[in-house]
């Protein structure tokens, strides 16, 4: 990377080593691993057997098929915002930062490590939730490449954003230790509102506007356009999916937690220096 | 290594005031202090963590302010009170840190150099105090560092454990390694550290070798002998002169005849005492 450094290992080759071991931590770690992985599948089986074979409107959609889109939604948020958000906090303060930057490993190295976590423990997650729904909620696995492109883009879209605004919110916990304390909740009532636990168009429309600020509820929105037949769309507050919105406000989410990111993140605890 | 006139400024709370020393190459170089002197500030402005207020330092070349990889690559530091890594186990994390130089040290031999060995396969998490910062070292050496730093490495440690533990920092100086140790244990300074410097109130008070540090300010020794049945004792800076006139008055051995020199406690007591006399009372 550079003259006088020739014989540094380089920022990838040390950020998928870093994948590795954040992969194994994310996992080995009873609290993360049944919080940020565990949680949105235990979720699904509990609210689908509640609420499961209940056709929505005139639709053939059942409630269960809708709540598995939109906690496939979610798992995005869980595996990216929820455990950044929560395993930085604790980094800062048990001294895995301080570690860290006291090595000479990049600072990108770090990042990258924690995006191939997301990524990993994302689609990880979407498998079994796939799964979890095809097997006992007659959940459609999507036939056609248009709808796997837009499942694409919106993994895309939706891990970016939301990684980013993981890394922002991370400065928010004062402490690693109660951490999950102001971001479960948050995770929480998004879900309540954009219509994952919920018909989205049975909310409230003060809600639905509120709903309509965050990534969530459009992410969800995105997902029931992939998993759901296309008569599904009626149940839409427009009466459609609107992906194109969708595409533009996710970006917009990009670029707003990119600006988060840059300008909140800190390697240290707030008092020190 | 040199630090000159090194300053740090906490609001109006002055932490390190004209801190100046050197270490030399393969050193064992230890700052002992008071809790809140400014011991873990300079070092951590050394390390490169921290920015300074004034005051010129210059580590292996380059100013740590302006850390790069290269030189973070030459430096190995042992933190205070690190709980990270509690779910890899002690060979995954070495192995790992080792990725991060151009010429690590062999991972299994560095386990076992830090005594691991039958601990390598077990959870970071479950290990004890001890064994912890062992491997902390561990990490710290497995870049094969020209210049290590510890910070405080054997608080809360057993006797035994501690012994073990210095055996384990002198290996590690003989095989050509640099230390800089910051601690609060005098005995810890005399048996590591070739040179000593304490700091207390943000200020270097005294650099010696752990023989002759503060010698200058305190009797060297005490002198206690029996003379017709009373204890008679007598600090002196010339404790065999005065074994040779006594022997000549009482004329014969001395009873119970024994010369204490002054340890580096007493006399790192009399230079914390003389450099804040506001604070001892």
């Amino acid at each position: 990377m550079s003259i006088d450094t020739p014989s540094l290992p380089n920022s990838w080759a040390i950020g998928r080593k870093r994948v590795g071991l954040e992969l194994r931590q994310f996992f080995r770690d009873r609290e993360s691993a049944v919080f940020n992985f565990a949680l949105p599948v235990l979720l699904l089986i509990v609210f689908g057997s509640v609420f499961g074979g209940q056709d929505l409107g005139n639709t053939d959609v059942s409630f269960a098929q809708y709540f598995v889109a939109g906690m496939i939604a979610s798992g995005i948020l869980y595996t990216s915002f929820q455990n950044l958000a929560i395993s930085i906090p604790i980094e800062r303060e048990d001294g895995t930062l301080k570690r860290l930057r006291g090595t000479p490993m990049p600072k990108s190295s770090y990042f990258i490590g924690k995006v191939g976590t997301v990524v990993v423990a994302y689609v990880a997650q979407i498998i079994v939730l796939i799964a979890v729904g095809r097997i006992f909620y007659d959940l459609q696995i999507p036939s056609t490449a248009t709808a796997w492109f837009t499942f694409a883009w919106l993994s895309v879209l939706g891990l970016i954003s939301c990684t980013l605004l993981g890394i922002a919110y991370s400065v928010v916990p004062r402490q690693g230790k109660g951490a999950s304390a102001v971001v479960a909740p948050v995770v929480l009532v998004l879900q309540f509102i954009s219509g994952v636990f919920f018909i989205f168009s049975d909310l409230p429309t003060w809600m639905q506007n509120l709903a309509s600020v965050f990534p969530l509820k459009w992410l969800t929105q995105g997902m029931r356009s992939v998993f759901l037949p296309e008569s599904a769309a009626a149940l839409e507050v427009s009466g459609s999916f609107q992906l194109p919105l969708v595409a533009l406000i996710l970006t917009a989410w990009c670029v707003a937690g990119a600006i988060g990111a840059v300008v909140f993140f800190r390697w240290t605890p707030r008092g020190s220096n | 290594m040199s630090v000159r006139g090194l300053r740090k400024n906490y609001g109006a709370l002055v932490a390190v005031d004209d801190v100046t020393f050197d270490v030399d190459f393969g050193e064992c170089f230890a700052i002992l202090g008071p809790n809140g002197a400014g011991k873990t500030t300079t070092v951590e402005i050394i390390e490169g963590y921290r920015p300074r207020d004034a005051g010129e330092v210059n580590v292996l070349g380059v100013d740590p302010a302006q850390a790069n990889r290269a030189w973070r690559a030459q430096i190995g530091i042992v933190l205070q009170s690190v709980r990270d890594l509690g779910e890899v186990n002690v060979r995954e994390a070495v192995a790992h840190f080792a990725s991060y130089y151009p010429a690590p040290a062999d991972i299994d031999l560095t386990i076992a150099a830090v005594g691991l060995q039958e601990k390598s396969g077990d959870r970071i998490g479950k290990l004890s105090g001890g064994q912890r910062r062992r491997l902390d070292v561990a990490l710290g050496v497995i870049g094969s560092p020209r210049l290590l730093f510890l910070d405080e490495p054997t608080t809360g440690f057993d006797p035994q454990a501690r012994r073990e533990f210095w055996a384990l920092l002198q290996s590690i100086q003989q095989a050509g390694t640099t230390i800089v140790l910051t601690t609060h244990y005098l005995d810890e300074a005399e048996v590591l550290a070739d040179r000593v410097a304490v700091i207390a109130a943000g200020r270097v008070i005294a650099i010696d070798t752990p023989a002759q540090l503060g010698t200058g300010t305190s009797d060297v020794a005490e002198v206690s002998w029996r003379e017709s049945g009373t204890w008679h004792h007598q600090s002196t800076t010339t404790p065999g002169a005065f074994v040779v006139d006594l022997q000549r008055r009482i004329g014969g051995e001395i009873p119970d005849l024994t010369v204490r020199r002054s340890t580096l406690e007493d006399r790192y007591l009399a230079l914390i005492d003389q450099a804040s006399p506001e604070q001892a009372s």
